[in-house]
């Protein structure tokens, strides 16, 4: 829970989930390109597809489709919108 | 290179706005690719002339960020920002901003303008946005960033005339961006929403006049809401709330984020669910799970037979082309022999094996810049990841490390697909470990002669695919312990963008497949050569007048027997070679190829396939005395290998000994046109270096340790 909003880790998102970015770890440096790359506190995304082998996923983000690994986007936390 | 009188402008901006295309469409055929200093990167310049007017361009590799976070990004970055050795200072930026991916590309631009250079945008794919419906006020874009923006669409040529006006207008007048993205988020929202709240009331007030009432900076906005109490009390009300927030700074990446999303609001409203419905259709079959992996290996499948079999009569026909040149040349330097050798056995064999490589580079270069023009390459990518990630590679090595089953050269310059500057190192160094084409004549010969023989076909079917999986398998340990210890740096996370696909654009396909061709030529083609002389001179020398005279002699007294087998000729180019350097330092490193099972003769034609691994069946045949011309389904060199013996008679070669020399032959860097490519591609003669030394001490390591289990497992 993050101000009162349930949510969960990005890892754990699944195909067709719709997500807005809660809290971003600042103490992950990896984070930092992520964040460059449009995945910021309050950016909304729709995850599109996963890979077949399960990684990585893309997702829909600020009007543009992007493939990154779960792995390396632990330390994102994401609510989910109904 | 670049006069420093000639003014300088820095095209700039996100991977895949389609930069390369304007580039292209601006310089033509201008381009010059060099190097910066001790980088990989490539510096890539080209030369203008318009209305009399004259500048240079300079390609700046794409960025996502200022903020460089790895080596490559940190001399792009540099370059911007006139750092001294890399670059003149650009006396204008270009920024390309993809009109499609409108709030990523502003982000950029937002790190640009605050840098204080002075910048013209170019705005790219809006014959996209058009096709779909939505165009984008550019006129109003322009009054937001505070500088000119021109619409291009580099492949029809759409713009470009204006763009260069435009250049030349700004090179006489700068224009510096000037407005402040610096905002809190929360500073931000409150602003929005106070500047909402007006409008409803009819109040016509400029944002920057809310915030500096909001961050205390002016009362302005106080005085003139001052009747109204309900406003004011809205203002206040703002203003407390940000009291209670933490000072964020003002550079973080989603301060820059909301101030994007609000430009592209303005000046795109509805585009932010706006899909390309015909990329979507296309990637329900192309990346799906079933359907995505058929097609990718049908694609694979199509570029690897390319390379395979399409290169190979071009190849032949290159190399037989300088044959004719040879006995064309011939009669003029029959006079003297060294000449002669020279000529054609050094500088002409020089020559030709840079020219065999480039069938295969410019097939391998025309289909990748095919799959990334329309944006198949990223699906592949997307695909394979997870099956080279787990041993830190990514997606995108799949084209270098398949290629390089054909050939390591096309499979090294390859590896620039990829962004990551780590990976991308880590995938070039095991490039050479994938068994290319050229390693299989030497298993035939073997297997043909030791495993076929005495297993059976369906054995020495086993044996050859399994040659070709040795140097897979030692690729992955080699890349988990590269990434562990020798490579510096930490690796980024892995992004790789989607873009819709697109029909590829047939120029800059072809300046792809030609400016890789060049470069190779100019830059690998020089190494080869002057490694190919030293070679035919370690070949050729010490050779003294008499020495045909004696070997001549010696044939003579060669019992009958053994003259049917051997002919004279084969006798003396088999003496000449063992007399010659390389024949001595075969014969010197002998002892430390005893481990391996190895005599002067295998230690010989270890040293005379170093320039290239393709000589090795030839090398073979001079070895024992059956001339150069052989090839490895040659049934006399097959019996010659299998009858060679010690001195003590004991047989030189047995099954073990031979896949050792297979093994060997599988991991050894025995290619000096790859160490050429890795050296331009590196930039460095550190890597190529390094690459030869591991490879060959593996290979080594490999070779001992087999024949050393052969010997104790039969005793």
């Amino acid at each position: 829970m993050v101000g009162g909003v349930e949510t969960i880790g990005f890892s754990e998102l699944k195909q067709g989930m719709r997500g807005r970015v809660v809290s971003v770890d600042p103490h992950a440096p990896a984070l930092l390109r992520l964040q460059e790359m449009g995945l910021t506190e309050g950016a909304e995304f729709l995850v599109d597809k996963v890979a077949p082998l399960g990684d990585p996923v893309e997702i829909f983000l600020r009007g543009y489709r992007l493939c990154l690994r779960k792995h390396e986007a632990v330390g994102i936390l994401v609510e989910v919108i109904k | 290179m670049i006069a420093t009188d000639t003014r300088l402008v820095a095209l700039v901006g996100n991977p895949n706005a389609g930069k390369t295309s304007l580039f292209n469409a601006l310089t033509g055929a201008s381009q010059r690719v060099g190097n910066y200093p001790g980088v990989t990167v490539e510096k890539v310049t080209g030369h203008v002339r318009f209305e009399g007017k004259e500048f240079d361009v300079i390609d700046v590799p794409g960025l996502y960020s200022l903020q460089p976070q790895s080596a490559d990004e940190e001399v792009a970055a540099g370059v911007v920002h006139g750092e001294p050795g890399l670059s003149q200072k650009p006396d204008l930026l270009v920024c390309v901003l993809d009109a499609t991916n409108l709030e990523r590309n502003l982000f950029f631009f937002s790190q640009l303008a605050e840098a204080g250079h002075p910048i013209v945008v170019a705005l790219t794919m809006t014959d996209l946005l058009a096709k779909h419906g939505t165009p984008i006020d550019q006129a109003r874009l322009s009054r937001l960033l505070g500088v000119d923006v021109i619409p291009v669409v580099a492949h029809k040529g759409t713009g470009i005339k204006e763009l260069e006006r435009a250049i030349l207008d700004n090179l006489e007048h700068p224009m510096v961006p000037a407005f402040d993205v610096g905002l809190k988020p929360e500073l931000d929202a409150q602003v929005d929403a106070i500047a909402e709240r007006l409008a409803r009331d009819a109040f016509d007030v400029e944002r920057s006049t809310i915030r500096d009432s909001l961050s205390g900076e002016s009362t302005e906005l106080d005085e003139r809401l001052a009747p109204f109490p309900e406003l004011s009390e809205a203002l206040e009300e703002a203003r407390s709330s940000l009291a209670s927030v933490p000072d964020k700074g003002c550079t973080d990446p989603a301060s820059r984020y909301n101030w994007a999303a609000r430009i592209r609001r303005q000046v795109l409203p509805d585009a932010s669910l706006k899909r390309i419905r015909t990329s979507d259709r296309i990637d329900a079959l192309l990346i799906n799970r079933f359907t995505g992996m058929i097609v990718f290996a049908a694609v694979m499948f199509v570029v690897f037979q390319s390379i395979y079999t399409l290169a190979g009569p071009l190849m032949d026909g290159i190399g037989a082309g300088f044959e004719w040149l040879g006995d064309l040349i011939r009669p003029w330097l029959s006079g003297v022999p060294v000449l002669e050798s020279l000529v054609i056995d050094g500088l002409l064999t020089g020559v030709g094996s840079v020219l065999t490589f480039l069938p295969q580079i410019i097939i391998l270069f025309l289909f990748i810049a095919i799959l990334e023009g329309t944006g198949y390459l990223a699906r592949a990518a997307f695909l394979m990841d997870r099956l080279l990630g787990w041993c830190g590679l990514n997606g995108r090595a799949f084209i270098p490390l398949l290629s390089s089953f054909a050939c390591a050269v096309p499979g090294i310059m390859a590896a620039r697909v990829m962004p990551d500057p780590k990976s991308r190192l880590a995938t070039i160094l095991v490039s050479p470990l994938m068994s290319c084409s050229a390693r299989l004549p030497v298993y035939i010969l073997l297997i043909g002669a030791f495993i076929q023989p005495r297993y059976g076909a369906l054995w020495a079917g086993v044996a050859l695919f399994g040659m070709h999986l040795v140097g897979l398998a030692v690729a992955i340990p080699v890349v988990a312990l590269l990434n562990r210890g020798v490579l510096k740096g930490r690796r980024l996370p892995f992004v790789l963008e989607l873009p819709p696909y697109q029909w590829p654009k047939w120029r800059d396909v072809f300046l792809t497949v030609f400016s890789r061709a060049k470069v190779f030529v100019q830059t690998a083609g020089t190494i080869i050569v002057v490694l190919s002389l030293v070679i035919w001179f370690l070949g050729y020398f010490p050779r003294s007048e008499g020495d045909e005279e004696r070997y001549r002699g010696e044939y003579t007294t060669l019992t009958s027997a053994t003259r049917k087998h051997i002919e004279e000729e084969n006798y003396i180019r088999q003496r000449q070679i063992e007399n010659s350097f390389l024949g001595r330092i075969g014969k010197a490193i002998e002892p430390a190829f005893l481990p391996a099972g190895f005599d002067w003769r295998l230690s010989t034609t270890i040293l005379m396939a170093f320039p290239a691994r393709e000589v090795v069946v030839s090398s073979l045949g001079i070895i024992f005395s059956l001339g150069g011309e052989v090839d490895e389904a040659n049934t006399d060199l097959r019996t010659a290998i299998q009858d060679a013996r010690w001195p003590d008679g004991r047989p030189l070669m047995n099954g073990w000994t031979a896949v050792g020399f297979m093994v060997f032959f599988a991991l050894c860097c025995q290619c000096m046109a790859t160490l050429a490519a890795v050296k331009r591609e590196t930039n460095s003669w550190k890597w190529p270096v390094f690459m030869f030394t591991y490879m060959t001490g593996l290979a080594y390591l490999a070779a001992v340790a087999i024949h050393q289990v052969g010997l104790l497992l039969s005793g």
